[in-house]
């Protein structure tokens, strides 16, 4: 079969694998999007860059303080989610009751402050970041080599998404936070603090997205523009699958991700765009979004 | 949007203050070449135009597009070819560049107004990095290179272009009647029902109003008013590049927009002027432009909303 398309079955499934990956750097990025979306109404800008700051994170931790890729995703996430905290704390609650753009355009503005000031330091190039020993090698499937360090960052992904879903739909903590993202004000009311809710729920989000950033530092060199074409991308992810739902964040992204894959295959030319294309088709066919409500 | 001030100028008094300001800009214009390097000013005037294009978008319809570079760079391409390789005069260039952003523009909005606030400025974002990846990739704009050396020609086979004087007054003029059709389009009956949906979009409906198709006829003009912009700066600069079609340049509009103060006429214009005279005095400090660029947004978002000439405005009761 494989003879007859004039592929090797190699390139067919490495290209799917390392779209797998790309999706599940997708469905981390914009389940983070939608959460934080969901409680503070903005679109967060600036999640390319944090995404980016959590790579940097790692690697600073490895060179700097000889703390490892292990610990190194616990931290990372921890200091990059506290770094949104202070921004939420210190800007984004200025913002309140203003129109939702203004939360773009100063996310937008953070953006830019944070991957200009790692260019200055860094210029564009990328820093080489190890693959953990513990993951290094790969298994021979028969059909495809199939590298552990790469099959790692698909399960665990896959795990971190379930275990957000969970958190979020089935928990008391969750039943709270989506309480609070209908009603904020009647929330209160019940002796809730919401402030420290949004507060904690853009720290979480930033850190999905560090988290994502750690583990792409090993694939993809440690870059200061890494996030910021990536984040796109994320939005045309995000107008496809609409914020409104975690799981359709979570399939959207991964499935994305393998259509683009599967694009490098047969038509290389399209595969950087083959995403925007697929959100025109859905926005003239479904305008909210394959999981979304109408806004 | 709806945190834009509703003008709390006597209705009678605008149109005077508006066309006093506008006296005042065309004669500071007119003698600027006089003091001021005329390439600087021709990319200053460009880029005005870009933000006050971009302007009629988002301050009076409140939608904000965050893919208008598109527009700039892809009528950009569009004049510099058909200037360069079909040799037309560039009085067909210019309007080649700005009918083609036009028809974009009218692809691209009909797809993003099916969306609102938000979504609407990431649909956009996304389609203009669908366009720059064409723009990367197709044959006819040469990819990194970008189209250079783009003759500059004969405008209606009088004015020689080649002069920089003469480029400069062209410039000027196509500028200020660009400017004045935004100020007509603005204060129309048109106009006044595209503040409405800015206002309260439900209510417009409710009035009857179609208001998707208003979206997209603003949506189209703001698109070949800017791919007009886009045109002329290919003319001017002789080169068409991919930097206008990256998402940076989308982002320094809404900046420049932000800084002069949306909804205001003149505030686009001054908000290029000061952030081209930025960029071009802070050039050799490399990416420290980048980290200045968000520091000015964070600033105007959290503490500076009007823009200057919003504020003037307010401060004054002026309308501008």
């Amino acid at each position: 079969m494989f003879e007859l398309i004039g592929i090797s079955p190699q390139a067919l499934f490495g290209q799917l694998l390392l779209g797998l990956i790309n999706g599940a750097f997708y469905a981390l990025l914009s389940l983070g999007l939608a959460v934080i979306f969901g409680m503070l109404n903005i679109v967060n800008f600036a999640h390319g860059a944090l995404y980016m700051m959590g790579a940097f994170c790692a690697w600073f931790l490895l060179n700097y303080a000889g703390i490892g890729y292990w610990p190194a995703l616990i931290f990372a996430p921890l200091i990059i989610g506290a770094f949104g905290v202070i921004i939420e704390r210190t800007m984004l609650n200025k913002l309140a009751g203003l129109d939702h753009l203004y939360g773009l355009l100063l996310t937008f503005g953070v953006a830019l402050i944070i991957q200009g000031l790692f260019q200055n330091y860094f210029g564009s190039s990328g820093l080489p970041y190890a693959i953990p020993d513990l993951l290094k090698g790969g298994q021979n499937l028969g059909f495809m080599y199939l590298p552990n360090y790469r099959a790692w960052v698909i399960v665990f992904s896959l795990i971190v998404c379930i275990a957000t879903w969970f958190l979020i739909e089935k928990t008391k903590l969750g039943a709270y936070l989506r309480a609070a993202t209908e009603n904020p004000t009647l929330v209160r009311a019940f002796g809730v603090n919401v402030p420290l809710m949004i507060t904690l729920t853009y720290g979480f989000g930033v850190a999905l997205a560090a988290l994502a950033g750690v583990l792409a530092a090993p694939i993809n060199q440690v870059r200061p523009l890494m996030g910021a074409d990536f984040i796109i991308v994320v939005f045309a992810v995000v107008v496809i699958g609409g914020m409104g739902s975690i799981m359709g964040s979570i399939v959207t992204g991964f499935t994305l991700g393998l259509i683009e894959g599967l694009t490098k295959v047969f038509y290389p030319e399209a595969s950087n765009t083959v995403v925007f294309v697929i959100m025109a088709i859905v926005l003239m066919i479904k305008p909210a979004g394959l999981f979304g409500r109408n806004v | 949007m709806a945190a834009v001030a509703i003008s709390n100028v006597p209705a009678r008094d605008a149109p005077r203050h508006e066309m006093i300001a506008f006296a005042i800009m065309a004669a500071l214009l007119l003698v600027a070449p006089l003091l001021v390097y005329p390439f600087f000013l021709m990319q200053a005037l460009c880029f005005a135009l870009f933000a006050c294009a971009f302007n009629l978008l988002l301050g009076y319809v409140g939608l904000l597009s965050f893919g208008h570079a598109m527009f700039l760079g892809s009528a950009g391409y569009f004049s510099a070819h058909v200037a360069k390789v079909w040799g037309w005069p560039p009085e067909l260039a210019i309007l080649t560049g700005a009918i083609g952003a036009g028809f974009i523009g009218l692809v691209v909005g009909a797809l993003a107004i099916r969306r609102q606030g938000i979504y609407f400025a990431m649909i956009t974002l996304a389609l203009s990095q669908m366009i720059y990846f064409f723009c990367l990739q197709a044959p006819f704009t040469h990819g990194e290179d970008g189209i250079q050396a783009v003759p500059q020609g004969k405008m209606f086979g009088v004015i020689n272009l080649s002069n920089q004087m003469a480029l400069y007054f062209t410039v000027l003029g196509i500028f200020l009647l660009a400017f004045l059709l935004i100020r007509r389009i603005i204060n129309s009956p048109f106009g006044e029902i595209l503040k409405s949906i800015r206002e309260n979009e439900p209510r417009a409906i409710s009035l009857g109003y179609k208001v998707d198709h208003y979206k997209l006829a603003a949506f189209v003009m703001s698109a070949a008013l800017v791919g007009l912009a886009g045109a002329v700066k290919a003319i001017v600069a002789q080169n068409a590049s991919l930097t206008d079609v990256h998402w940076t340049m989308s982002g320094e509009v809404v900046l420049m927009t932000l800084v002069g103060g949306m909804g205001t006429i003149f505030g686009p214009v001054v908000g290029a002027f000061i952030i081209i005279a930025m960029q071009n005095y802070l050039a050799q400090f490399g990416q420290w432009v980048l980290v200045i660029q968000g520091v000015i947004f964070v600033i105007c978002v959290l503490a500076f909303r009007r823009g200057i000439i919003g504020e003037i405005a307010h401060r004054f009761r002026l309308s501008l």
